[in-house]
């Protein structure tokens, strides 16, 4: 299987990584630029028996994932930007719960109904928690059609893992676009890990001659102190995940005179602008966070250390910035780049830019 | 010697936290004597709602789910696709279901989902302090109406026959309407409920049933002033019955919404 390989689109692609990895119920609402994903679902997931819903809102599909997880399957849903913003309520009910799930959000640029092109404006509402009160999702921004299958069938063992929704941050280009993607392997459904703490079930263990307590899914807590503890306890899990989960690709910082900060769609871009640079002989770099939470903000502060001088670069008007200069504590200056409204950068003008700062032309 | 009556099993033996006259202990128990009379507490989950019965999960002896203000059937779905063998009980008041919920309990009813709706309406949202539900009467007074409700100049609407509107949806299969003012509604209400379990056992669609609940702190009456309240007003605007009833396969659609007078 792991030789498994196809020209897909990159919500197929989603799809296909998701259904691999087990996903047993996907609820969703039609939205562009991933309408392509929920087709798929709808078409594999109902000829494989598993459970596929187009929901009557982004909303209601979001609490249909927190039933299906919360009742021991494995559940997903997907949107885009607008859609998202309806789905905070059920993600920070998930989040309140410890309820796992897997949300992907192909992004188009806002705010409101904004338009359909790609862009990277949700990077705050998804490394913040995005929707009420105190909690941090993990995060994973795929930069091709690969990496969008490759994440989105970890992100089912994230999620389950660290008992936590985990965001999949793509964008429209992402989404839309054809690329060669080796499919990983299905997992065997019955070698998940088990889930104790899931509603449903007693009966099978009370044959087993052992009832379990009963589990109550919720994430109301009306004693001020004992709510206080219980969101302290999941901030130490929180600290463990960035400890243990920070991920990015560098390319070429040693040399380089200047690094971007780029993930996703922008990531390509500024690779391609770091091999331009290469031709006229000017040594360019990349730090790219592959997960935005938690932020590699060890590796930006090693860059800064360094005495390399940054330059992010984002499909926003800038927001990924903000982690560079929080990570970067001063140490090491951080400039921006950005296109936003849905237009992606050339790696022309970001090498421009570029230039630009490094002659003292351009920047802070 | 034999114990006839005594504690639900599927109960915890607590003290609740409801109001003196409050409805949801009567139903609660109604809910609890039908999951033990068909033995099937450990494949219960409750599908705890957002409201003064956001308690249930300490009283219910079962798993429970708590899904956000009106999502419930939209949790349920969930819930019940990935246990389709376990009894899924919803328990929603009417600021939930008939409000901010009326999208998912549509839908969830539109599908056929096969699970129950205990839907408790009392006319007024409690938890929060006696505001207006939908399913408020006209020229009922509630702290956001305090003139009483006025569909007219102040545009507040009118109150929603819940089980009347989704009784047009195909797949709605049980649809009952009772009360628990008497003792004998109280039987009633009982048989409506177990009913509608154990056509969702069967997996037959979508069951809900009604209940007409006195909330004597919110409408500031007394415990048997809000019984007389319930009989009086309520039960002649929101008729009792058999709604719809489709278990046994043939429609036996609706006589006693024609029966209803209006308010």
């Amino acid at each position: 299987m792991s030789d498994d390989k196809r020209l897909m689109k990159g919500n197929e692609a989603i799809g296909e990584a998701a259904i691999r990895a087990g996903c047993d119920a996907y609820f969703g609402y039609p939205i562009t630029p991933q309408n392509e994903l929920t087709a798929y679902m709808a078409r594999y997931m109902l000829d494989s028996g598993r459970v596929f819903i187009q929901a009557e809102s982004e909303t209601a599909a979001m609490s249909m994932v927190y039933g299906a997880s919360a009742a021991g399957g494995r559940a997903m849903t997907s949107s885009s930007s607008p859609g998202i913003s309806l789905k905070q309520e059920g993600i920070s009910y998930a989040s309140g719960a410890d309820v796992p799930c897997v949300v992907v959000n192909v992004q188009r640029a806002g705010p409101g109904l904004g338009g359909i092109s790609p862009s990277q404006g949700d990077y705050f509402q998804a490394t913040r928690g995005g929707g009420h009160g105190d909690y941090y999702n993990i995060v994973l921004a795929p930069k091709s059609v690969q990496e969008a299958a490759d994440l989105t069938y970890e992100a089912f063992d994230l999620a389950e893992k660290w008992r936590t929704p985990v965001i999949v941050l793509a964008d429209g280009l992402i989404g839309q676009m054809m690329e060669g993607v080796v499919l990983p392997p299905a997992r065997d459904a019955g070698k998940r890990p088990d889930r104790p703490w899931a509603a449903g079930g007693r009966a099978e263990t009370a044959r087993s001659g052992s009832m379990r307590p009963i589990n109550h899914i919720c994430s109301m807590i009306l004693d001020p102190p004992a709510l206080e503890a219980s969101v302290r306890a999941r901030y130490e899990r929180y600290a463990r995940i960035e400890k243990e989960l920070g991920r990015f690709e560098s390319v070429n910082v040693d040399k380089a005179r200047l690094v971007f900060v780029a993930y996703g769609t922008c990531a390509r871009v500024c690779l391609g602008a770091i091999q331009l640079a290469k031709k006229e002989g000017l040594e360019l770099g990349m730090v790219r966070p592959i997960t935005l939470w938690p932020f590699p903000s060890a590796e930006i502060a090693r860059v800064a250390q360094a005495g390399k001088r940054f330059l992010a670069v984002e499909m926003s008007m800038g927001q990924m910035v903000q982690d560079v200069r929080l990570a970067a504590e001063g140490k090491a200056k951080v400039d921006f780049f950005g296109r936003c409204g849905g237009v992606v950068p050339s790696e022309e003008e970001v090498l421009d830019y570029a230039k630009k700062l490094l002659a003292g032309a351009a920047g802070a | 010697m034999e114990k006839l009556y005594g504690h639900p099993k599927s109960l915890v033996d607590v003290q609740s936290k409801y109001c003196p006259g409050c409805g949801h202990g009567v139903i609660h128990r109604l809910i609890a004597e039908a999951i033990d009379e068909m033995g099937v507490q450990d494949r219960t989950i409750f599908m705890n709602p957002v409201g003064c019965s956001i308690w249930a999960d300490l009283y219910f002896d079962c798993d429970s789910v708590q899904v956000p203000h009106g999502r419930t059937p939209a949790g349920a779905t969930g819930v019940k696709r990935m246990r389709p063998d376990h009894l899924v009980v919803c328990y929603q008041g009417d600021g939930d279901l008939a409000a901010i919920g009326t999208a998912e309990i549509v839908h969830a009813a539109n599908r056929g989902e096969k699970f129950t709706v205990v839907f408790v309406n009392n006319a007024i949202y409690g938890m929060t302090g006696g505001q207006m539900a939908p399913t408020t009467l006209v020229g009922q007074k509630a702290t956001t109406a305090p003139h009483g409700r006025d569909p007219d100049v102040a545009g507040m609407g009118y109150p929603i026959r819940v089980v009347e509107m989704l009784a047009t949806l195909a797949g709605t299969r049980y649809l009952a309407r009772g009360s628990v003012d008497t003792p004998a509604n109280v039987r009633k209400t009982k048989q409506y409920i177990k009913k509608a379990f154990e056509a969702q056992m069967r997996g037959v669609g979508f069951t809900m049933v009604e209940v007409l609940s006195p909330c004597p702190t919110n409408w500031q009456m007394s415990p048997t002033e809000a019984v007389d309240w319930l009989k009086g007003n309520m039960i002649p605007y929101y008729g009792l019955g058999e709604i719809k009833n489709e278990l046994d396969g043939a429609a036996v659609a609706a006589p006693a919404a024609e029966k209803r007078g209006a308010a």
